[in-house]
């Protein structure tokens, strides 16, 4: 199972910064058991943002977001109300983030850093990859995630050395990253997002304390039961 | 103390010229270091030395800047995110102050899969633009997580962009961050075209920061090709690659190279405010372009 928690809300505030309209998607997966996800914490979250000046159009709750299929016909449904808003915010993990990114033309938004994903990918990724970062910057690359996609990792940008037919340098057949995050930014015309200057990743955030990984399956592999 | 002749060129608005050299795989040393005497010495404001650079593990860039200003020249220190991690990275910043080193250049770095060593790790803690501003940070007397330092480096700090990348833009957005990380001059990728590089330059004076166009000697037809096929950025135009092949001895000789790098620097000289001269190897070539571009 894979683990998540909140971001604060002053960086959730500050990625959403000047959209006001913000539709919510949430995850009634993995997610739901971290209370990141699912139909109450994203109707609580829902209160708190309209306390902030932002409004909602609507929530969608889906069952697996990283089935991107599911998500797609449930999303398709949402097209009016997903329509007047200005930006998608995602309860979830990295993997769902990138699905949600991936079936809408709007600037998404985590709501979550993905900390431990514990054996479990998500059910239907396709090129959509999270490395359990615990600082994910989904929301300032159009929801396409650098840190597993790019070769570098890198964080502020394309480097110097995508092939003129657009694949990263390490690889033939391997697309850029930073190229696919520009050219989807520009779709959405968020550039400004690219513009952004990132601090450097915390790679303590990799080795997160061993009670934020305590899950079910954890239990199971220890052999006791879960406490709570 | 010595401060950043390069910096003091900028400051005075006149041409700037940079060289490169790049230190052997061993510690036979002395063949660069000559070279660099012989031919960039006196001539070229400031010598870059590369960082293992394409990945290829050779005799280090701290070390070889020294030796280079034990023999009267100001080298520019190129620094990639690959091989250090962010506490190396700010070691060797101050130990490049401490040994009296004054420029720096700050890259990425290419990526260890297409080097000598692609089962080693790449770090990449920080980026091109973060070491910028890990720079700015340490120059302020401070460390990137904020603790004080026991006196604070201070140098012309540099980065690289690439006039002839394709899509442009984003290589321009990023040029703009690393400005604002605190770029204070850019080199470029090899660039050749002069009207592409003359847009470039349109699109990217409102920065308004030194920018050195840079060079790579031809050395004949084939390796423009190579280039045009193989280097990311690198468009050698057509005229050029029929001039290499029409006198092959003299392609050969460098005389074709030399000139075709003198004509462009000429040209631009009224777009920029210096040049960066990548010779691989062919340095004796550098008083021939001085000499038939009027450099200084
Ligand atoms: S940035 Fe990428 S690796 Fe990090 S949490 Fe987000 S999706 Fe996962
Ligand atoms: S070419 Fe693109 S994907 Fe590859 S390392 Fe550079 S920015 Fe990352």
């Amino acid at each position: 199972m894979l683990v998540s928690e909140m971001k604060p809300d002053e960086e959730i505030l500050d990625m959403l910064d000047m959209a006001h309209s913000i539709y919510l998607v949430g995850c009634n997966g993995c997610a739901e058991v971290c209370k990141t996800g699912g139909a109450k914490a994203v109707a609580a979250y829902r209160k708190f943002l309209e306390t902030q000046d932002k409004q909602v159009p609507g929530i969608c709750n889906v069952d697996f977001l990283c089935n991107k299929v599911l998500t797609g016909t449930r999303l398709v449904r949402e097209i009016e109300p997903i329509d007047r808003s200005e930006a998608i915010l995602v309860f979830s993990c990295g993997v769902g983030v990138q699905v949600a990114g991936a079936v809408v033309d709007k600037p998404v938004f985590p709501a979550a850093n993905t900390i431990s994903m514990g054996g479990h990918f998500g059910l239907w990724p396709g090129a959509e990859k999270c490395a359990q970062c615990g600082n994910c910057v989904l929301g300032y690359t159009g929801g396409i995630c650098p840190v597993t996609g790019c070769a570098k990792s890198l964080v502020n940008g394309q480097c110097g050395g995508t092939t003129r037919d657009g694949d990263c340098e390490v690889e033939k057949g391997r697309p850029c990253a930073w190229l696919q995050i520009y050219e989807r930014l520009k779709t959405i015309d968020r550039l400004d997002l690219y513009r952004r200057i990132l601090a450097p990743q915390d790679k303590s955030k990799l080795m997160p304390e061993v009670k934020q990984r305590k899950t079910l399956y954890w239990a199971i592999d220890q052999d006791v039961k879960p406490k709570e | 103390m010595n401060v950043s002749q390069l910096q003091h060129k900028f400051e005075n608005r006149s041409f700037a010229v940079t060289g490169e050299t790049g230190p052997p795989k061993g510690t036979n040393v002395n063949r660069c270091l000559h070279r660099a005497e012989k031919y960039l010495k006196g001539r070229c404001n400031a010598v870059n030395v590369t960082d293992n650079q394409s990945a290829i593990m050779q005799t280090g860039s701290l070390a070889t800047c020294r030796l280079l200003m034990d023999l009267g020249m100001e080298p520019v220190f190129q620094m990639v995110c690959r091989d250090r991690n962010a506490i190396a990275l700010q070691s060797d910043i101050l130990s490049a102050y401490a040994l009296g080193i004054r420029n720096i250049l700050a890259l990425t770095g290419d990526h260890q899969a297409l080097g000598d060593h692609p089962q080693a790790s790449g770090v990449f803690d920080l980026d091109s633009v973060s070491l910028l501003k890990a720079l700015c940070s340490l120059e302020s007397g401070r460390d990137i997580s904020g603790n004080a330092l026991d006196g604070a480096p201070k140098f012309c700090r540099g980065a690289v962009v690439t006039p002839g990348a394709e899509p442009v833009e984003p290589q321009i957005i990023k040029m703009e961050k690393k400005v604002e990380a605190g770029a204070q001059f850019f080199q470029t990728q090899a660039v050749y075209d002069i009207k592409q590089f003359e847009t470039f330059m349109k699109r990217v004076e409102k920065f308004n920061v030194p920018v050195l166009a840079g060079q790579v000697i031809l050395k004949s037809a084939g390796m423009a090709r190579f280039l045009n096929a193989n280097v990311s950025g690198i468009n050698v135009p057509e005229h050029l690659i029929s001039k290499l092949q029409k006198d092959k001895e003299a392609a050969k000789s460098g005389q074709t190279g030399a000139r075709i790098c003198a004509d462009f620097v000429k040209e631009a000289k009224a777009m920029c405010q210096g040049v960066h001269l990548m010779t691989l190897g062919w340095d004796h070539l550098v008083p021939d372009i001085f000499e038939m571009a009027d450099l200084g």
